[in-house]
C-alpha cells in the first residue's frame, strides 16, 4: 500500500506563465506560424494581403459552426448534420428566391431553417432521450434528402444581386464581410463559453451530466439551446456560402461535417467533452485554412488535402492520448 | 409466445410484408418470387456490411469507413486485375478479403492502441482512404471494357439458379449465425458492448475484441470492393459514396442498439433487406429516386427512437436463465 507521505510534492505550484506556455492554444499558435512561415518561403504569392484575404475564405464558414459545435461537443452530444442544414437551408432561400422573395426574407428564411432544424435536433436527443450521433446521422439524411427532394438534379441561381454582400462583399479594404463576421462570431461565443454561467453549465455537463443535474442545471434546456446554436450557425454558413457561390445545388457543403468536427478537434476541445476553448478552435480555423491555401498555391489537388485533414485529426487526437500518464487513460 | 411476437425481427418481418403486400396489391409483378429474389441479390452487398458493421457497433464502436473501405479495395483489385488479368477470381476475392482486412485493422489499431474514439477514427480513415484511391488512380476511372470477363462475370455465376453474389450473402450469413453464437470471440462482442469493465473482469481484452470486431468489418467490406466493382463494372473515386449511412441505418432499422452490447443477425439482414426493398420498390411505385435519402433518414429516426423505447422497457438483463424464468 502506498503511504501519502511518499507522494511527489512539487516545491512551488506552476506559474501562470509556464503552465501557458504548455498549453495546447501555444501549441496550435506555434504550428500556425510555423505554416504561415513556411508557406511564404514555399510560394512567392502567399505573402500578399489580397491572396491572404481569399485564402479567409475557404475556413470562415466551417468556422462559424465550429464555434457552436464546439460547444456541443463540450456538453457532451455531437451534430453530424449541419452539413445537411446548409444544404437545406440553401435549398429553401433558392426556392423562396426563384418565387421572387428579395435578399432580407431570404435572410431570415436561411436563419429560421436553420434554427428549425437545429430545434429538431434538440427535441429529438433532449424530449426523447436518443444518442445524438444516431439521431444526427439520421437528420443527415433527411435534410440533405429534402433538398434532393426540391431540387432533384436541378440547381437554383437566380439570387439578387444584393445578396452578393454577404459572400463577396467587403467591409473594409481586405477584411471580407465573412472574416468581420466571423471575428464578431469568435468574440461572443468566446465569451458566452469562457465569461457566462451558461458557459460553465456546457462544461459542467460535459464532465458529469448527472452531477450537472443535482447542482441545479437544466441540463435538457442547456442541450436543447446548443443544438439550436449550431442550427443557427449552420443557417448562418449556409447565407454565406449561398451567396459566395451564387448557386444552390443539393450537393453543396457535402462532407462538411467532417471538416468541422476535424477543426473543433484539432483546436482542443475533448471529443468526450467536458473541456476546450473558444481561442483554440479560432487557431485551429486558421491552421486548416493555411494549410488548405498553402497547399492550393502549389497545386496539390483538393482530395490530397482531405488525406492531410484525415490525418491531422487522428494524429491530433491520437499522440495526446498515447503519450498520455496511463491513468488518464480509462474510459 | 408474447415476447417471440414482440421481437424485432418478427415486428420487420410483419412490416415488410405489409409493405411489399401493398406494392403488390398495385403492381402485382413485384411480389413474384423471381422478383423478390432479384431485390435480395441487389441488397446482397448491404447484407455483408450491415453484417460486419453489426459486430462492430455491439462493441460500442462504429465504423463509418467501411464504405470508403470498400472503395479502395475495389480499385486496388481492379487496378490489379488490369495489370494481371490472369490472376484467377478466387485468389483475388480472397486478396480482397486481405486487403480489407488490413484496413480494417488499422481502425481497430488505432482503437485498439491509440484510444482514440472510434467515430473520430473511422471519420479520419473514410477521407484518408478516399484520398488514397485518388492518388493510386489518379483520379481516372476503370471502366468496363478494362476489365477482363471472368472479372466482371464471376457475381453473376448462376448456382441453382441463383446468382454467386445472392450465395455470398447466405454463406456469410450463416457464417455470422455461427460466429455470434458458438465461438468465444463472438460472445465475446457481446460482452465488451453490453459492460466493458465487466468483461475486462471476466478475461477479455476489450481493446483486442473491438481490433477483431474492426478486422472482420474491414475484410467483408474489401471483399464487397470486389463485388461491387465487379457487378457495376466500374471503380472510381466516390464508388459507393455515403454507402456508409445506409449500412447505418440498416443496423439500426434491425434494432442494433447504438450504445452496444444489442443486436442479432436477424436484425441486421431484415434491416438491410427493409432498406433494400425501399430501393427498389420506389421506381416501381414512380416515386423519384431522389426521395430515397429522405426516407433513410426518417427510417433511421423512427428506428432510433423505437429502439430506445424498447431497451428502456427492457432494462438490463443479467442472466439468460433469469430472462426465462420471469
Amino acid at each position: 500500500m502506498s503511504t501519502p507521505a511518499l507522494r511527489f510534492v512539487p516545491n512551488t505550484l506552476g506559474t501562470p506563465w509556464a503552465k501557458r506556455l504548455k498549453s495546447w492554444e501555444v501549441l496550435l499558435l506555434a504550428v500556425a506560424i510555423a505554416i504561415f512561415v513556411i508557406n511564404s518561403f514555399a510560394s512567392p504569392y502567399f505573402l500578399n494581403a489580397w491572396n491572404l484575404s481569399d485564402a479567409t475564405f475557404n475556413f470562415t464558414e466551417k468556422a462559424m459552426i465550429a464555434f457552436a459545435m464546439a460547444m456541443l461537443i463540450i456538453a457532451g452530444e455531437i451534430d453530424l448534420s449541419v452539413a445537411a442544414i446548409i444544404a437545406f437551408a440553401s435549398t429553401m432561400m433558392g426556392y423562396a428566391a426563384s418565387l421572387g422573395y428579395g435578399t432580407p426574407e431570404l435572410i431570415v428564411i436561411g436563419l429560421a431553417v436553420g434554427v428549425a432544424c437545429g430545434a429538431f435536433n434538440g427535441a429529438l436527443v433532449t424530449v426523447f432521450n436518443l444518442p445524438s450521433i444516431v439521431v444526427t446521422i439520421g437528420t443527415m439524411s433527411l435534410f440533405r434528402g429534402l433538398s434532393y427532394i426540391v431540387l432533384g438534379d436541378g440547381a437554383f441561381t437566380k439570387y439578387p444581386a444584393s445578396m452578393a454582400f454577404f459572400g463577396q462583399g467587403y467591409v473594409y479594404w481586405v477584411f471580407s464581410f465573412e472574416l468581420v463576421l466571423f471575428a464578431v462570431m469568435a468574440v461572443v461565443f468566446g465569451v458566452v463559453l469562457h465569461r457566462t454561467n451558461f458557459g460553465r453549465a456546457v462544461y459542467a455537463i460535459g464532465n458529469n451530466p448527472v452531477a450537472a443535474l443535482f447542482s441545479g442545471i437544466r441540463v435538457a434546456r442547456v442541450k436543447f439551446i446548443l443544438f439550436l446554436l449550431t442550427g443557427l450557425t449552420s443557417g448562418i454558413a449556409a447565407i454565406c456560402l449561398t451567396s459566395r457561390l451564387g448557386s444552390t445545388r443539393p450537393s453543396i457543403a457535402l462532407g462538411w461535417e467532417l471538416e468541422i468536427v476535424t477543426m473543433v478537434v484539432l483546436g482542443g476541445i475533448n471529443i468526450l467533452g467536458g473541456s476546450g476553448t473558444i481561442p483554440g478552435v479560432v487557431l485551429a480555423a486558421f491552421i486548416m485554412g493555411l494549410v488548405t491555401f498553402g497547399f492550393g498555391l502549389l497545386n496539390v489537388p483538393g482530395i490530397v488535402m482531405s488525406i492531410f485533414i484525415g490525418l491531422l485529426l487522428i494524429a491530433v487526437i491520437g499522440i495526446p492520448r498515447v503519450f498520455a500518464p496511463k491513468s488518464r487513460k480509462v474510459e | 409466445m408474447r415476447k417471440f411476437l414482440k421481437s424485432r425481427e418478427v415486428l420487420l418481418t410483419g412490416i415488410m410484408m405489409i409493405l411489399i403486400a401493398g406494392i403488390a396489391l398495385r403492381f402485382p409483378a413485384f411480389a413474384t418470387p423471381d422478383n423478390l429474389a432479384n431485390v435480395f441479390n441487389d441488397t446482397s452487398i448491404l447484407i455483408v456490411l450491415a453484417l460486419g458493421q453489426m459486430i462492430v457497433i455491439v462493441t460500442r464502436c462504429i465504423d463509418l469507413s467501411m464504405a470508403a473501405n470498400l472503395a479502395l479495395t475495389g480499385m486496388m483489385i481492379a487496378m490489379l486485375s488490369q495489370f494481371a488479368p490472369g490472376i484467377p477470381i478466387p485468389l483475388l476475392l480472397f486478396l480482397a478479403l486481405l486487403i480489407g482486412a488490413a484496413l480494417g485493422s488499422l481502425n481497430g489499431l488505432l482503437v485498439w492502441k491509440a484510444h482514440i474514439p472510434p467515430i473520430v477514427v473511422t471519420l479520419g480513415t473514410l477521407t484518408i482512404f478516399r484520398g488514397v484511391i485518388f492518388l493510386i488512380s489518379s483520379g481516372e476511372w476503370i471502366n468496363a471494357h478494362e476489365m477482363t470477363d471472368a472479372f466482371k462475370a464471376f457475381p453473376r455465376i448462376d448456382i441453382l439458379g441463383q446468382p454467386m453474389l445472392s450465395w455470398i450473402a447466405v454463406v456469410t450469413i450463416i457464417a455470422f449465425l455461427v460466429l455470434v453464437s458458438r465461438t468465444a470471440i463472438g460472445r465475446a462482442f457481446y460482452a465488451v458492448g453490453g459492460n466493458p469493465h465487466a468483461a475486462v473482469y471476466t478475461g477479455i481484452d476489450v481493446g483486442y475484441t473491438r481490433f477483431v470486431a474492426f478486422t472482420i468489418a474491414g475484410a467483408l467490406s474489401g471483399m464487397a470492393g470486389y463485388l461491387w466493382v465487379a457487378r457495376y463494372a466500374v471503380a472510381y473515386v466516390d464508388v459507393a459514396g455515403g454507402f456508409e449511412l445506409d449500412v447505418v441505418a440498416a443496423c439500426v432499422i434491425g434494432g442494433i442498439s447504438i450504445a452496444g452490447g444489442i443486436g442479432s443477425v436477424g436484425g441486421a439482414v431484415l434491416g438491410a433487406l427493409f432498406i433494400g426493398i425501399i430501393k427498389n420498390a420506389l421506381p416501381v411505385v414512380d416515386i423519384s429516386p431522389f426521395w430515397q435519402l429522405a426516407i433513410s433518414g426518417t427510417a433511421i429516426i423512427l428506428a432510433v427512437a423505437f429502439n430506445a423505447r424498447s431497451e428502456r422497457r427492457k432494462g438490463r438483463v443479467i442472466l439468460k436463465q433469469a430472462e426465462v424464468a420471469t
